[in-house]
């Protein structure tokens, strides 16, 4: 007999809703976004679910698994116990559109908040180089798919709702530009001031869920941090910078 | 949302359980340890909550309290140590995706007294100092009564240090300071001595939280050695 998993799937807007059950059957390297296509396809047409690539690249299906937010398309079904039905919802810290969408466009809007790229004057060929050892920290931040995943989960966003924390995906952006050897924009004191990177208490929530496997916290939030305390909280630093003219 | 409210259905409640049991049973060892104000030493072992050890006339308690400001200040605004309590302790939050006590004001490391986090580079440079001073005493253990040996004490010592060692080495404002608050590696000589810093103290720093545990272990351990050596209450075993 086939193997079956039962699933709890959340269904409403933003004027509310409720978990409904459903059964699917299971097959071999089935993941959650497939279970919530056969609710689609066999059950309940009007279910509705944002996906595109199913390759875990897009970004687009991210969603909250047994409480943990996840990219449904990367969670395999053979890895959640199936004694108990499995919850699937949509990303509790943005608004919802409906069952599994959520408006992420506060996402953009925070984005184009922050100072672009800007780079140095060019070399008298018109181009610029760069060393690779020079652009290896960047290049991590630069897998970033933007499924705002971190975001979700950020208890900064999620339970404390400061809207202008730029939360971790945008904190890993400012990081890519701040470490860039050929960027001249100093983003340091919106850091500090408009954006309050000081309430992250880096407590790593955006790490543990990154389906990336960005180091957010140690490799970007952190180094940023220590960035502000040399800028504004240590006085030796900036003796030494004075003397030195650096 | 309200406290621990959560769709996670897996043990998320056991980390924060076992950091407080961890650091819960260490504070309480090394509060008495520091009161106790004897038994530091034995033979050439010196206990680490003691060293460097400074004494004074005018100075009428523990000689500990003269030192332990240092590595406790270090450890308390170490990064790691801070994402521990700040979820263990102030359930802020608690754990990923789980409720916190609703309804708190909540200011992260912006205000007092969390924004004095920030001064942690600066018990950085004293416990780079005292691991300087631990190392000493690591070489003071090899000898006993002017002769050269090694006792269980001896290698207790060492795995100690090595492991703050490692700890210390693998700081997080330790890597901005060798070189990742450099932009550009390549730019001159030094620059591309500071990055080879920089990537020596990021391989370490892959294992901070795992150097934090350990090295926690190790320097309850050492003291606790000397302590019972001191006491009489076990016999140091001469290996050389
Ligand atoms: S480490 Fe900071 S940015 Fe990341 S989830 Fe925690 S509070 Fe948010
Ligand atoms: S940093 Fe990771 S979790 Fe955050 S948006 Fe990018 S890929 Fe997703
Ligand atoms: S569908 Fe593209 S990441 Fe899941
Ligand atoms: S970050 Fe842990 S010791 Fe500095």
């Amino acid at each position: 007999m086939q193997k079956k998993a039962q699933l709890k799937v959340f269904r409403g807007d933003s004027k509310g809703g409720a978990f409904k059950e459903y059964e699917v059957p299971l097959h071999e390297g089935m993941v959650v976004l497939d279970a919530i296509h056969h609710i689609q396809a066999k059950e309940d047409t009007t279910l509705s679910v944002r996906w595109n690539c199913k390759a875990g690249k897009c970004g687009s299906c991210g969603g909250e698994v047994n409480g943990k937010p996840k990219l449904m398309c990367m969670t395999r079904m053979d890895q959640l116990p199936l004694d108990k039905p499995i919850t699937v919802e949509p990303m509790k810290a943005f608004p919802i559109i409906k069952d599994l969408v959520c408006d992420v466009s506060w996402n953009y809007e925070i984005n184009k908040q922050i100072p672009k790229f800007k780079p140095k004057e060019a070399l008298p060929d018109g181009t610029w180089r760069m060393q690779q050892k020079d652009i290896d920290r960047v290049q991590e931040f630069r897998k970033c798919i933007e499924c705002f995943l971190c975001q979700d989960v950020c208890h900064v966003i999620r339970n404390h709702k400061k809207n202008n924390f730029l939360g971790p995906r945008f904190l890993v952006r400012v990081a890519s530009l701040e470490m860039h050897p050929l960027d001249t924009e100093d983003r340091l004191p919106l850091l500090k001031e408009k954006f309050e990177m000081g309430l992250c208490n880096i407590t790593k929530c955006c790490t543990e869920v990154c389906p990336e496997h960005i180091t957010i916290t140690d490799n970007a939030i952190i180094p940023l941090k220590e960035r502000v305390v040399t800028r504004y909280y240590d006085p030796v630093a900036k003796f030494w910078q004075k003397v030195f003219k650096r | 949302m309200s406290l621990g409210e959560t769709q996670r259905k897996d043990l998320w409640w056991l980390q924060p359980l076992l950091v407080v049991l961890g650091f819960g049973s260490f504070v309480v060892y090394s509060t008495w340890a520091a009161f106790e104000g004897n038994n530091y030493q034995w033979g050439p072992y010196l206990s680490p909550f003691y060293s460097p050890l400074f004494l004074f006339d005018w100075w009428h308690w523990s000689p500990a309290f003269l030192i332990l400001w240092a590595p406790l200040g270090f450890r308390a605004t170490c990064y790691y140590y801070r994402k521990a309590y700040y979820r263990s302790f102030f359930l802020d939050p608690p754990a990923c995706a789980v409720g916190e006590i609703a309804e708190h004001r909540y200011s992260g490391e912006t205000k007092f007294p969390f924004i004095l986090q920030n001064l942690h580079r600066f018990f950085m440079y004293v416990a780079v100092a005292i691991i300087l001073v631990l190392w000493y005493d690591v070489y003071e253990a090899f000898w006993f009564d002017e002769k050269f040996g090694i006792g269980v004490g001896t290698l207790v010592l060492f795995l100690n240090t090595f492991f703050l060692s490692l700890y210390t080495f693998s700081c997080h404002s330790l890597r901005h300071i060798v070189g990742g608050g450099l932009d550009c590696f390549s730019s001159c000589a030094l620059a591309h001595l500071r990055h080879k810093a920089w990537s020596g103290v990021s391989l370490l720093n892959e294992r901070h939280m795992l150097w934090a545990w350990i090295s926690l272990f190790t320097v309850g351990l050492a003291d606790l050695y000397v302590r019972l050596c001191a006491m009489g209450v076990i016999n140091d075993i001469r290996l050389i």
